[in-house]
């Protein structure tokens, strides 16, 4: 049978590989989208919660970790639009989207 | 069968979640990321949360993987040349994952809930749109009205950011 560990163990590895992207890629657009990645490990370990802890009285799942799971994917949604946004601007101004050719902050 | 069924939900998502930053051209990586994303509908609809399950499909291999591939476009990204890897840091970063990892699967070793299985459900959550809308508007009204200010926020921030200003003066 599937137990709660399996779901979680499948998160921890969605988020290594979307850390692991974010660590290695070069490209802003793919590390925004490792970044999508390591959102939906943390979206897939909170319903796997929200299944395991069935309430006593009704019988069926927790729902506030599904509403909690909502708010990330509308928060994610407005991320990525800003954040493409910043990558449209950063492009016109620098006609890069390499990290390594944007080294004005670098210390 | 469930067990089977899991695993190879499991494993697309974590295949092509790989493909997504192996890749070396920005819409093999966006596509992958889109079957990435369908794995784990699958497995959000497998643990009864079947309203996050097709969330997931419109929100993310919809609206937002649209987003990503109109930019990669729009900016034109051909496949990146190869340029002088770096190799201390590329170790590096691949070490600080692989012990993250390691220790993220210690924690769940650890957790004496992971052994147990799903306690069954009283009856089918096909219809669990409703107990979601119903929890969202009662016990979350406030944070959903902030939330709707963020996503006007955000607009109005990608609509000035990608603005292109006229002739300087």
């Amino acid at each position: 049978m599937i137990t709660l560990g399996n779901y979680l163990t499948v998160s921890a590895m969605l988020f290594t590989i979307g850390f692991a992207g974010v660590m290695l890629r070069r490209n802003i657009v793919i590390i925004l989208m490792s970044l999508e990645l390591m959102l939906n490990a943390a979206n897939l370990s909170l319903v796997a919660f929200s299944r395991f802890h069935v309430d006593l009285r009704t019988s069926l799942p927790n729902y506030n970790a599904q509403v909690f799971v909502f708010f990330i994917i509308t928060v994610a949604a407005a991320e990525v639009a800003v954040g493409l946004a910043l990558i449209v601007a950063l492009y016109r101004a620098r006609r890069t989207t390499h990290v390594e050719d944007l080294t004005t902050l670098k210390f | 069968m469930q067990l089977f069924l899991f695993w190879c939900a499991a494993l697309l998502m974590l295949v092509f979640g790989v493909a997504v930053i192996l890749n070396r051209n920005p819409v093999a990586s966006a596509l992958s990321l889109v079957v990435s994303f369908l794995g784990l509908a699958t497995l959000f609809m497998m643990l009864d949360a079947y309203f996050i399950g097709i969330i997931q499909v419109l929100v993310y291999a919809g609206a937002v993987m649209v987003l990503f591939l109109f930019i990669i476009m729009l900016l034109d990204l051909r496949a990146e040349n190869l340029r002088k890897i770096n190799w201390p840091a590329t170790a590096g970063g691949a070490v600080v994952a692989f012990v993250f990892l390691i220790q993220v699967l210690s924690v769940i070793g650890r957790l004496t809930d992971a052994k147990k299985t799903f306690p069954p459900l009283a009856r089918s959550t096909i219809d669990d749109v409703r107990n979601v809308g119903v929890t969202l508007f009662t016990n979350f009204n406030f944070p959903f009205q902030v939330i709707g200010v963020l996503v006007l926020v955000a607009t109005i921030g990608v609509v000035v950011l990608s603005k292109r200003e006229l002739a300087n003066k």
